[in-house]
């Protein structure tokens, strides 16, 4: 199966959640060394739930549209709910067939978002 | 080459995938039916230990294993097969020189030098020595065009002096660089470098190179040299050492255990003389064994032939793909077609290489993407990664023009 669907292209193009909260109560950064990928995300919490998350940096089209899809999911999550996420549930959300070596780019936001919600 | 379909045709995996175009030799070469014929004779015929037993088998292993030796001696003009050494794979090698030579001869005031175009098995053992001798570890920067910083021409270089001196032990340098397809000029490298200091001892890796050029290694002056099987149409699991006597006669031994010693008592051991010394446990046989077609099969072709043709093939690409993507395209390594391998490594546009690769992987054709084992050198590039396409003696124009296809497809989905 392609992973090139118009959904993760349009992710890639259309990024959800790009940028930085300027006031955010965590930023952590991501980095892949062995493509050069690089994440930064930024999160506001109201009590148990994320309120706010935004992520920038540079990334292949998958790390992008996972990412993309992943802040929008976390919106209104408690952080008891997001820290259970695993790589199953991304390959899920992306619902595209990924290979060993892609994964990696695939779950990058991920790692990301369980570092914002180690020190809570 | 003319006959090219003719050699596609010796390998059998075209037949099992017809649509194949295989970009990423320098990674690992595809293997000719006769190579694969041969580990099965081995396994089929006379699947024996060597060294060991008296029984025919084992006599017809063993002679077949050192055949190969006296075959690997010759095709790169060693002074005798004693000077081959059997390793798992070039990071061996390497691994090999630093711990039973490295380790033997360097003290905190001594020097290693190295360039930034190595791939991480040149690098990282000459760092970590020096770092753990406390001696100083030195890089030779590339210019613009990929070319080692040497001040061309290289007779007299004042560089090379201020670089090399009498305090510089080793001098670990790549032939051909796996990322910018450079061929240095190590010849005259070497003798300016002992000119320095006559006593400095040269390592060449020559992973890239062996596969691609005719080597011969009394000409080139190096005190060693390495390489692997895989790259060059044999199995894989076969690395190759190849070192002046001397040297190999002083140095200690990488591993020890089985086929290595002479004699064992309870407080002392004494060990064979090179090459078996260095070749501990049972070795990859049927792999060795195979090698010795693989360096039949290149020489059948002729390593001139083989030059020739990656030459025009990497000419034709790089012409292709300017006059196809101008701009868009940025290729690295030397502008000058002498001064390259088969090897083109480039960035396009603002995709991602794991994305273009992926996307000429669903049209069939394998490049490579990533820092390609080479992160120092990619850091100084100032990319993060970069797609590779290389070639061999089974490319041909077609893979080409699929390259560029599939390029045109990569702006197509992306934009």
């Amino acid at each position: 199966m392609n992973i090139y669907q118009d959904i993760i292209l349009d992710h890639y193009h259309h990024p959800h959640n790009y940028g930085k909260i300027e006031k955010s109560d965590n930023l952590v950064k991501v980095n892949n060394p062995l493509c050069g990928d690089k994440i930064e995300m930024t999160v506001k919490f109201e009590g148990e739930k994320i309120l706010e998350i935004k992520f920038h940096g540079e990334g292949c089209v998958i790390s992008t549209a996972s990412a993309s899809m992943l802040t929008d999911f976390a919106k209104n999550k408690t952080k008891e709910e997001l820290k259970k996420l695993n790589t199953k549930f991304i390959i899920k959300m992306l619902g595209i067939d990924l290979g060993m070596t892609r994964i990696k780019c695939a779950v990058l936001p991920l790692e990301a978002l369980h570092k914002l919600l180690k020190k809570f | 080459m003319s006959n090219i379909q003719n050699i596609k045709k010796r390998f059998p995996i075209f037949e099992n995938r017809s649509d194949l175009v295989y970009l990423d030799s320098t990674a690992t070469s595809l293997k000719p039916k006769i190579v694969i014929d041969k580990i099965r004779e081995y396994y089929e015929k006379y699947s024996a230990n060597v060294f060991r037993g008296i029984y025919p088998m084992s006599e017809i292993a063993t002679t077949e294993f050192e055949e190969t030796r006296e075959v690997v001696s010759k095709f790169i003009n060693a002074n005798n097969a004693r000077e081959i050494i059997f390793t798992r794979n070039t990071t061996e090698s390497i691994n090999l020189l630093a711990y039973s030579l490295g380790r033997k001869i360097l003290e905190p005031s001594d020097e290693i030098v190295t360039t930034i175009m190595e791939h991480h098995s040149n690098f990282v053992p000459w760092q970590v020595l020096t770092n753990e001798i406390g001696a100083t570890f030195k890089v030779i920067d590339i210019n613009e065009d990929g070319i080692l910083n040497l001040e061309f021409k290289i007779k007299n270089s004042e560089l090379l002096k201020k670089i090399i001196s009498k305090k510089t032990k080793i001098l670990a340098l790549t032939y051909i660089s796996n990322v910018l397809g450079t061929i240095n000029p190590v010849e005259e490298i070497i003798a300016e470098a002992k000119k320095i200091n006559p006593k400095i001892i040269v390592i060449v890796d020559a992973a890239q190179a062996v596969p691609h050029l005719k080597i011969d290694v009394r000409k080139m002056g190096a005190d060693f040299i390495v390489f692997s099987s895989h790259k060059m149409l044999g199995p894989t699991g076969v690395g190759v050492l190849w070192g002046k006597e001397k040297f190999l006669n002083e140095m200690y031994p990488f591993m020890y255990g089985g086929d290595m010693i002479d004699e064992v008592y309870v407080d002392r051991t004494t060990f064979k003389d090179t090459p078996h010394k260095f070749e501990a446990g049972t070795p990859a046989i049927g792999e060795v064994i195979a090698l010795k077609e693989a360096i039949k099969f290149l020489e059948k072709v002729d390593m001139k032939n083989i030059r020739k043709h990656e030459k025009e093939i990497t000419d034709f690409a790089i012409d292709r793909a300017i006059a196809k993507f101008g701009e868009e395209i940025k290729i690295f390594g030397p502008k000058n077609i002498d001064d390259r391998g088969g090897i083109i490594s480039f960035s396009f546009g603002k995709f991602h290489p794991h994305d273009i690769a992926q996307i000429l992987a669903d049209s069939g054709i394998c490049v490579r993407a990533g820092h390609h084992c080479a992160m120092p050198l990619h850091t100084r590039l100032k990319v993060p990664a970069t797609v590779r396409a290389s070639f061999y003696i089974y490319n041909d124009e077609n893979d080409v023009e699929k390259l560029i296809e599939g390029l045109k497809k990569v702006k197509k989905i992306l934009i």
